[in-house]
């Protein structure tokens, strides 16, 4: 039980990984498919969000003159890599959306399995 | 300049491409030159990182003078550095390719087609020369940004589509190498390489660091389509305009193959794929599977571009073997045949491209005495043919010969026989088409103009080919040197 509820960030995330990848592989409309993936890639960015994330913890600035404790702060990089990573995932769903557009002009469909 | 070079190996493309837009709202004529000379800078700066690697070992550059782990450090070792070379100089020639290719497929958009181009070079170069693994990521996805867009610009209709599925895979393997690099992060707090293969070996019976292992294996798998993940490939590559195909085919998946070689031997020390975790043959049976899976469908068809679709695929299969069997002989054919398959892919597919400029058409059946009206073309595609079959005198020959080696002296014979049977598959299927362009009657409906006349596509795209053709049958000449020189230190030194 510890297992679960103690690391209950992961499961989350684990969950919502596996709503994405299933919406990505089954899915036969195009825009469901996108939509998958973005949860999925959600799903990443709440694993390194939660990973940084600390109990009782308060944001790393150090103030002057103040003894540094490296216990009392979270942990800023991987949110900083997340930024990195939410720019990436939104130039890839914008690529992916104009390729859906595209598709969308020459077939008159977003249905996978209507398109000839 | 000397000293700067490991950065502006990236720089330069980068930021010409972003300049490259601007000037071109006005100045569309300054684009195509603009393009050769950012990658020309790019290519030389690879050359001179290559050569002071070569004399006095491997390049640390800091990036804004933060020392690692805090700043993201550039390292170029004899790998890297190789790898770089190989890259830079097969896209600069591939890019004066595009001028004529380009022009008639996209006349107006050219000034876009070189950004995104440029692009893709800078992602590929980023992601050999960092020495930071998220880092490798960010620029995993540029080059996958890049070519989703080059992909869908193909001249056929359902190259879109093409692409959509490129993308979703292409995102899937992304994430997976994140997740891998979270996985990392979690256990050691670092991104450095140089840090991470210090740290790991105290932890490697952790599970947490053997499903990165995993994680990192699928996602590299997933962009360089080792089977059974290969299924966006031969479309991709396929629809996509000829010389965006020469360029993904000849560097993305080398590329692909260099980051594997990078988190199976440097990233986790080579024991911990041996012992530890004991994929090694695992991995070789899957690399098996493509082989045997790739030569056996290029054989099954009719179409000259989705053919070498295949035989990439099976090539992808070759690297990875040798990477499986963890033996100097092995590792060093891999490493070999990074440089061989890519300069034999440019080759093949700038051939058909200019095969599909002049004819329109690159259905096998058709293709009957097309020696006549383009003698040139077809000898450098018969030279790339035979290479990647492997007969001597070009470079296939002698990267397949270090991997059946490599096969014998791990004892694995069956994957020996493997490399050898696909070896004859690959034979079959170029001797396929030698047949049918050199030795077919003449239809007897054309029996007058049997005297064709010469008609070779524009010097701008013949030179490119030559250049590649000649550069398999030298690379052939050379591979020894190139070993003693380069690949022997780029093996790790516990082999």
């Amino acid at each position: 039980m510890e297992f679960v509820i103690g690391k209950y960030n992961y499961w989350f995330y684990i969950f919502l990984m596996m709503i994405g990848l299933y919406a990505m592989i089954a899915k036969k409309n195009l825009i469901k498919k996108l939509v998958g993936m973005n949860i999925f890639q959600t799903a990443i960015i709440l694993f390194f969000v939660s990973m940084g994330s600390k109990k009782g913890a308060t944001i790393p600035i150090i103030q002057a003159g103040q003894a540094v404790d490296a216990a009392h702060y979270m942990n800023p990089l991987p949110h900083v890599l997340m930024l990195t990573a939410i720019v990436v995932m939104v130039s890839t769903f914008g690529v992916a959306l104009a390729l859906a557009i595209l598709i969308y002009k020459r077939f008159k469909t977003l249905e996978e399995d209507e398109m000839q | 300049m000397i000293k700067n070079a490991p950065v502006l190996i990236i720089v330069v493309p980068l930021l010409a491409s972003l300049i490259n837009i601007i000037l071109g709202l006005r100045w569309r004529a300054l684009s195509f030159p603009l393009m050769l000379a950012a990658l020309s800078v790019s290519a030389a700066s690879s050359f001179i990182a290559l050569n002071t690697v070569i004399d006095s070992g491997t390049i640390h550059y800091r990036l804004g003078g933060w020392a690692p782990p805090w700043g993201i450090e550039y390292v170029i070792d004899h790998l890297s550095g190789f790898v770089a070379v190989i890259v830079s100089f097969v896209s600069l020639v591939i890019a004066v390719y595009t001028r004529k290719s380009i022009e008639r497929e996209f006349p107006g958009k050219t000034v876009y087609f070189h950004s995104i181009f440029l692009l893709l070079v800078t992602g590929l170069l980023g992601i050999v020369v960092t020495g930071d693994i998220f880092n490798i990521y960010v620029f995993l996805e540029i080059t996958s940004l890049a070519s989703y867009a080059l992909v869908a610009i193909g001249p056929d209709k359902r190259a879109p589509l093409a692409a959509f599925n490129y993308v979703i895979m292409g995102t899937i393997g992304a994430c997976f190498y994140l997740l891998g690099v979270g996985y990392l992060y979690i256990m050691t707090g670092t991104l450095n390489i140089a840090d991470l293969s210090r740290l790991l070996p105290g932890l490697y019976h952790s599970p947490v660091i053997q499903v990165a292992f995993a994680f990192f294996m699928v996602g590299i798998a997933l962009k360089i389509a080792l089977f059974p993940l290969h299924r966006w490939l031969p479309d991709a590559y396929t629809l996509a305009p000829s010389a965006v195909s020469a360029l993904v085919a000849s560097t993305m998946t080398k590329v692909g193959a260099y980051l594997m070689i990078r988190i199976i031997f440097t990233v986790f020390q080579p024991f911990f794929s041996i012992e530890v975790l004991p994929v090694m043959n695992l991995v070789g049976w899957v690399a098996a599977a493509a082989v045997i899976f790739g030569s056996g469908y290029a054989i099954a068809q009719t179409e000259l571009k989705r053919m070498l679709a295949y035989i990439l695929i099976a090539e992808v299969g070759y690297i990875v073997l040798g990477v499986s069997f963890a033996n100097r002989t092995g590792l060093t054919g891999s490493i070999l045949h990074i440089l061989n398959d890519s300069f034999m892919m440019a080759c093949l597919f700038l051939a058909v491209g200019a095969i599909a400029y002049k004819t329109k058409n690159t259905n096998i059946a058709s293709l009957s005495h097309i020696h006549k009206t383009m003698p040139i073309t077809m000898a450098a595609f018969v030279v790339g043919g035979i290479s990647v079959v492997g007969i001597p005198p070009t470079a296939g020959f002698f990267s397949k010969w270090y991997l059946v080696l490599g096969a014998i002296e791990a004892g694995k014979w069956v994957f020996a026989a493997v490399l050898l049977i696909s070896s004859l598959m690959t034979a079959i299927v170029f001797f396929r088409i030698i047949e049918r362009v050199y030795f077919t009657a003449a239809d007897p409906g054309h029996g007058k103009s049997a005297r064709a006349v010469m008609d070779e596509a524009p010097l701008g795209m013949l030179v490119p080919v030559l250049v590649m053709a000649v550069g398999v049958l030298i690379l052939g000449l050379f591979s020894g040197r190139i070993i003693t020189t380069v690949i022997q230190f780029a093996v790790p030194s516990v082999f």
